[in-house]
């Protein structure tokens, strides 16, 4: 018998549990619902809060917590719920309940809008084991409403936080720059600051994706309208200059290679997956492709990551255009274009995205990986390049000497 | 207040405020309730001692009964194993992850 250290406290997310092979499912998100209680001009995914046909074909609770026992079952280990607004379901308390009984952690992304005395007494007393992400739109009730387009929502969200703080429950916030709200950065950085729970500066997004059921042309031409343009993108990402370069320093040389016609090269499908709000299981919450969307109403956790998603990661691109460019451009994995993000924007798996290439692009001639106008993918000498980022030999365009 | 964990005493899990799971060999304990871990992210694990304990936990055996229990499939000096189970005991008690439970 051994007599030291009997019981180990462990931060889970710096020690892995899974020492020589991964399991089937890590980490499973959960869409609950595609409803929401805000109505924002950016989002890809909300349905109005009120339609009862889309809450009559969502997944019911005893449905989610089959899938969450099989996912337990599978060694998963945490799960998210998301949405739409994952507090608008009036079954929330059951199946987070029954989620944290299994044992699994939980990661909440909401707004905050609908967390009430009594959900943070639960969160308090039962503790999802991840900080809770709450998006902020605005810092006043103008910019936020102006985003959210529901009246009230920015006194809804700011209760909701005060809760949140009141009963030390930790979490983090992100933004969404928009420009009802971009000039809000600093004032939203420094109150973030103040939470307990911010280690680091908050996320914004700003590249947004349209929306991913292909639902609405109308809605994806004002996203398109409201997607910051490349070079301003830039500029936000290199206001901390020092630790943007020092990151990707690190990041260039790990994840930056060209991925040939293979047409997943992340880890998506791979040790975890997104489960819609109708029980399609997919590898991503973007990728809504029916080629890529397994239907767990009639199947399993299991057969979808051991059977369909390693069947549906061999397939290969056919678009003439991929091929010439993305295949063989080193900006891969600097650069978003993926399946999802082909669906979102053509409805296909495998045709560029223009925008990427441009917000890639920009961020790699910054970064002294590319002249002015040279292409990515026609660089024989990449491997020189990300090595001289890396080593310091390439000067980027520093704002201090633009 | 300061609890202590003896011998004869018959212990069993706390199912209100820990699951106990095991991951790819490894034995953890996953919090349900505050007021286990200091911190929001962190599980608990269990040695090979540890988790041989924790499997006898069942509410009826006494410590010592579960040292006599695992004496024949490990080796030990006289008292090790009992006082590693009382050690064990303790630790699970102080975190609120064991409940005591009192004989009739």
């Amino acid at each position: 018998m051994q007599s030291e250290s009997f019981v180990v406290k462990q931060d889970i997310n710096k020690v892995s549990l899974w020492k020589s092979t991964k399991p089937l499912l890590g980490r499973l998100d959960i869409e609950i619902t595609e409803r929401c209680n805000n109505n924002c001009i950016h989002c890809c995914i909300n349905l109005p809060a009120d339609d009862a046909d889309v809450k009559e074909r969502e997944l019911s609770a005893a449905e989610i917590k089959s899938i969450l026992k099989e996912a337990a079952s599978l060694q998963c280990i945490e799960v998210r719920f998301t949405g739409g607004e994952p507090l608008l379901r009036e079954d929330f308390e059951e199946v987070y309940i029954f989620a944290r009984r299994l044992g699994l952690k939980v990661l909440l992304f909401t707004n905050a809008t609908l967390i009430t005395p009594h959900l943070a007494g639960l969160f308090a007393h039962t503790p999802p084991l991840k900080k809770i992400e709450v998006t902020v739109y605005g810092m006043k009730k103008s910019s936020y409403e102006s985003v959210t387009r529901v009246k009230g929502s920015f006194e809804s969200a700011w209760q909701g936080i005060h809760l949140l703080m009141e009963r030390k429950i930790p979490f983090v916030v992100k933004g969404a720059l928009l420009p009802a709200n971009k000039n809000e950065i600093g004032e939203f950085e420094t109150w973030a600051a103040t939470i307990p729970g911010m280690d680091k500066p908050p996320t914004h997004s700003m590249f947004f994706d349209l929306r991913c059921r292909r639902d609405d042309g109308e809605k994806n031409r004002l996203i398109e309208k409201l997607r910051m343009p490349a070079q301003e993108g830039l500029s936000v990402l290199t206001r901390r200059e020092d630790n943007y370069v020092k990151a990707m320093k690190e990041f260039c040389p790990k994840f930056m290679r060209p991925a040939g016609d293979r047409l997943f090269s992340c880890g998506s499908g791979k040790g975890s997956g997104c489960v819609d709000a109708y029980g399609k299981f997919q590898p991503c919450l973007l990728l809504r492709h029916p080629d890529c969307a397994y239907d767990l109403r009639g199947g399993n956790l299991r057969d979808a990551l051991g059977n369909f998603f390693p069947k549906m990661r061999e397939r290969k691109a056919t678009d003439p255009e991929y091929i010439a460019k993305c295949a063989r451009c080193f900006l891969k994995g600097l650069c978003e274009q993926c399946p999802a993000k082909s669906w979102t924007e053509h409805g296909t798996l495998d045709t560029p995205v223009e925008y990427l290439c441009a917000i890639a692009h920009t961020q790699a001639r910054f970064l002294g990986l590319l002249k002015k106008d040279e292409k990515a993918w026609e660089i024989k000498d990449w491997q020189e390049r990300i090595q001289g980022l890396a080593k310091g030999r390439h000067g980027y365009e520093s704002k201090s000497r633009a | 207040m300061k609890v202590k964990a003896e011998p004869e005493n018959v212990y069993k899990p706390a199912e209100d405020n820990v699951v106990a799971r095991e991951i790819q060999g490894e034995f953890i304990l996953v919090p349900i309730v505050s007021g286990i871990g200091d911190m929001e992210d962190e599980i608990f694990s269990l040695n090979e001692t540890g988790k041989a304990v924790w499997s006898k936990l069942d509410g009826k055996q006494s410590l010592k009964d579960i040292a006599k229990a695992l004496a024949l499939d490990y080796d030990g000096p006289d008292g090790v194993i009992e006082d590693d189970g009382v050690g064990i005991a303790q630790e699970l008690l102080k975190r609120k992850m064991l409940v005591e439970v009192k004989r009739k």
